[in-house]
């Protein structure tokens, strides 16, 4: 008899431990960690404290900083261009704004630009996919605010800062919380379609390491329909869009200004010369690097371009070393190994236990900490269930989601999540899903300030230069809460585009140049770096290996 | 704590022939259609993006081997099967209207003004079968021609715009664009504004919080650490 149709048969007895043990867990409340159980489960088994995984990095303003061996060998690549060889004397995109990226960031700046005085066709956008193909799309769980009575701002600042482990920028992450109420407005005006109560009053529930109920959410959908709406109003203004297209290298003045950034035609290879008074990059993270191996739940994009961009013209990086790994990455079935099973699974009482049917971590705890208790559950104590083709997970028992809450509850509040396992034949409902960590955040970046202005080695603005979004440190500090990457780039990109529009009404940009690379290119002769590698890399290769090593390129 | 790659787990695996618009290709069973692809050796650029099933930009339209009938589906999200032809429908020509949210009201004039051609709608179905997500697409136009704004927004809710229900509509209809606006009019003009919201926003305005949130910013680790360890988790 098929018991489980989407599961193997060797997977069955563990399953049915699972069923034997849900009622008795339902009463079962984990207790959570203390300061101390906490750091040194996270020094044993975060991915973040494995030496081999990092290194020094040898050339820039962070030079000799810890980062990732991924993040590292990008920062000490090549530029792909020759400045020689590109004429920077005719300006294809003459605009007041230049919005780097077309995720929520530099959906929410171009908006704020606009909103604040710059016309549509002086905001330019461009993008290397689509308008909105970016992490912000893929964003389930939730957006975090607080504004229900039971809770405030100065509690919502406690969360974040405790959650990232006292290394945020303090006036960042009161900005973040200060202006959430005033964002979650903003989408209601746009007509964002959160989940209300018959009062009005937005359903909110806990993420993990939050102290107050403040997760507003769109089902499991929250980052798409946030997404889609900020676009339709892009279209809407008629800002300028320039899909397939990204950044390649910012560009400088003589005064050392930011002042445009050279784009490059993914599909003809042409490229273009933009001249901006000011530039927001708003390029995301780095999840395509798949640091240490891992798989991620990060969008096609995401190659850390803009940190490499922005290190080139001086921007200051901070919490680099911190990489943000999602407790709960599908572990089966092989064809989604990876893809983000959101934190409000676990918000709505969903428990992890291991291949006996026991709990063995509070559930809702910071997501370095949970991650951590599943790395060790699967590799310290040998719980984890082992897939078919030799993975390791452990068990989120989604059907207690339906005994707490009633039946529905999925379909309505985790329709993403429904949608996706079904289509391989894993009734969530009935069964619970297997995960393990995965890739998902850059909780460090270039650091900025409270008017969104990059920062040079100096900690002093660099002219021109803002940023907003994953692509910037110091809102996170070593690691972000579920609800407020969404928060961020609304807050962060609103502040970008309104403060890039102010300097964009006064300021004066000069020739452009590219010295700034002739300069980095010594640089990396002078710190003895040799390697072939370039950067931005643009897009991950996941050809197969076959093709890869028969592969030669003839003239045609 | 190394993760398998494709390449690594591959002997276990038997192969399959797919045709990638028409040419056959061996890959390993199991894969979905966008790691096939890739497997065999494209890079893409279109018809790809968010890898996971939530920005509809690989749209596939495919036929198997002795069958008549053309299915649908996200390459991300759709395992391979042996002989199937497949071509991808990375782009949609497609009309999106220009409109002031703040101008319109939420019913059927404002709708039918912008995409007048939701009246040729034929009621055959087709939106509805060919949708990845799902969705009950002619369901949604129809309530839409009723004026029922609400009941349409919701049954749009979980759309991608991927655009193959536009593909194949007999009366040419947009139906991601036309969802949109509805959706917009629904969470504008229908759904209850928040109160809580409200209050909170007029207590920020007043600087009820300025000064807590002023020390706090002051207050440094050790006083951060105090007060995180002393948080009450509401239940």
């Amino acid at each position: 008899m098929v018991k489980y149709e989407g599961y193997p048969e060797e997977m069955w007895e563990s399953i049915e431990k699972v069923e034997a043990t849900r009622e008795e867990r339902l009463k079962e409340v984990m207790e959570r960690l203390s300061p101390e159980a906490k750091e040194e489960l996270l020094k044993k088994w975060h991915p973040d404290y494995r030496p081999e995984g990092k290194r020094e990095i040898r050339i820039g303003p962070n030079e000799g900083d810890l980062a990732p061996n991924e993040v590292v060998d990008l920062l000490e690549s090549h530029s792909p261009i020759n400045p020689d060889e590109i004429d920077l004397s005719e300006i294809d995109f003459d605009v007041d704004v230049l919005v780097i990226g077309g995720g929520g960031s530099g959906a929410s700046a171009a908006l704020w630009a606009n909103y604040s005085g710059i016309k549509a066709d002086r905001i330019l956008i461009t993008t290397k996919l689509r308008l909105g193909d970016a992490n912000t799309k893929m964003a389930q769980g939730g957006i975090q605010a607080a504004d229900r009575p039971e809770d405030s701002p100065a509690i919502h600042f406690i969360d974040v800062i405790g959650g990232g482990h006292y290394a945020n920028k303090p006036e960042l992450v009161r900005i973040l919380v200060e202006e959430a109420p005033l964002i979650i407005k903003w989408h209601e005006e746009l007509g964002i379609m959160y989940d209300k109560d018959m009062e009005g009053n937005f359903i909110e529930v806990h993420g993990g390491g939050t102290s107050r109920k403040r997760m507003h959410a769109a089902k499991d959908y929250t980052g798409l329909e946030i997404m889609r709406v900020l676009m339709d109003e892009i279209w809407n203004r008629e800002i300028e869009v320039l899909e397939f297209s990204p950044a390649i290298e910012l560009l400088m003045d003589e005064e050392g200004q930011v002042a445009g950034a050279l784009l490059y035609n993914l599909e003809t290879g042409q490229y273009y010369v933009v001249r901006a008074k000011a530039v927001v990059l708003a390029s995301g993270g780095f999840g395509r690097l798949h640091i240490q191996d891992f798989p991620t739940t990060n969008h096609y994009g995401a190659t850390m371009d803009g940190v490499v961009m922005g290190y080139r013209v001086g921007a200051r990086l901070r919490d680099m070393d911190a990489v943000q790994y999602h407790p709960t990455g599908a572990a089966f079935p092989e064809q989604i190994v990876g893809q983000l099973v959101t934190e409000k699974v676990r918000g709505l009482g969903a428990q992890l236990v291991n291949k006996d049917g026991e709990q063995f971590v509070y559930p809702l705890e910071p997501r370095d900490v949970v991650a951590s208790a599943i790395i060790r559950e699967c590799y310290g104590k040998n719980k984890g269930v082992i897939t078919p083709t030799g993975l390791r997970g452990v068990w989120l028992d989604s059907p207690m989601i339906e005994l707490i809450h009633g039946e529905g509850t999925i379909k309505r509040y985790l329709a993403a999540m429904y949608r996706q396992f079904s289509r391989f034949n894993i009734d969530i409902t009935k069964e619970p899903m297997l995960v393990f960590p995965t890739l998902h955040y850059m909780n460090g970046g270039i650091e900025i300030n409270s008017r969104a202005q990059a920062l040079n080695v100096e900690g002093k603005p660099i002219p021109g230069f803002f940023a907003a979004g994953e692509v910037t440190g110091g809102v996170h500090g070593k690691n972000r809460l579920m609800g407020n990457s969404l928060l961020d780039i609304n807050v962060f990109g609103r502040r970008a585009g309104i403060f890039a529009a102010d300097r964009a009404k006064k300021a004066k940009v000069g020739k452009l140049t590219l010295k700034h690379i002739v300069k980095w290119e010594n640089m990396l002769k002078e710190k003895g770096i040799v390697t072939d590698r370039t950067a931005p890399i643009l897009l991950p290769d996941y050809r197969g290996e076959k093709v890869l090593s028969r592969s030669i390129k003839i003239p045609f | 704590m190394s993760l398998k790659t494709i390449e690594e787990t591959k002997p276990k695996l038997k192969m399959v022939s797919i045709y990638i618009m028409g040419k056959e290709y061996k890959v390993p069973a199991g894969l979905t259609i966008l790691k096939a692809m890739e497997y065999v050796g494209y890079r893409l650029i279109r018809g790809v993006g968010c890898r996971a099933g939530f920005c509809g930009a690989c749209s596939t339209v495919y036929r198997l081997k002795g069958d008549y009938r053309l299915y649908t589906g996200l390459a991300c999200q759709t395992t391979i099967k042996d002989g199937m032809y497949l071509v991808q429908l990375p782009f949609v020509p497609a009309k999106k209207q220009i409109y002031n949210i703040d101008e319109l009201k939420p019913d059927f004039a404002s709708v039918v003004k912008y995409y007048p051609e939701i009246t040729r709608c034929v009621q055959c179905n087709s939106c509805t079968k060919v949708c990845p997500q799902d969705v009950q697409v002619m369901d949604a136009i129809q309530a839409i021609l009723r004026g029922d704004i609400e009941k349409a927004a919701h049954l749009t809710f979980d759309c991608i715009a991927c655009g193959l229900c536009s593909m194949r509509c007999p009366a040419e209809i947009v139906h991601y664009n036309v969802f949109q606006l509805v959706r917009r009019l629904y969470g504008k003009y229908i759904a209850k504004k928040s109160k809580h919201l409200e209050e909170r926003l007029k207590e920020i305005e007043e600087g009820k919080f300025r000064e807590e949130l002023d020390r706090l910013v002051r207050a440094g680790p050790e006083e951060w650490k105090k007060l995180y360890a002393e948080r009450e988790i509401e239940p």
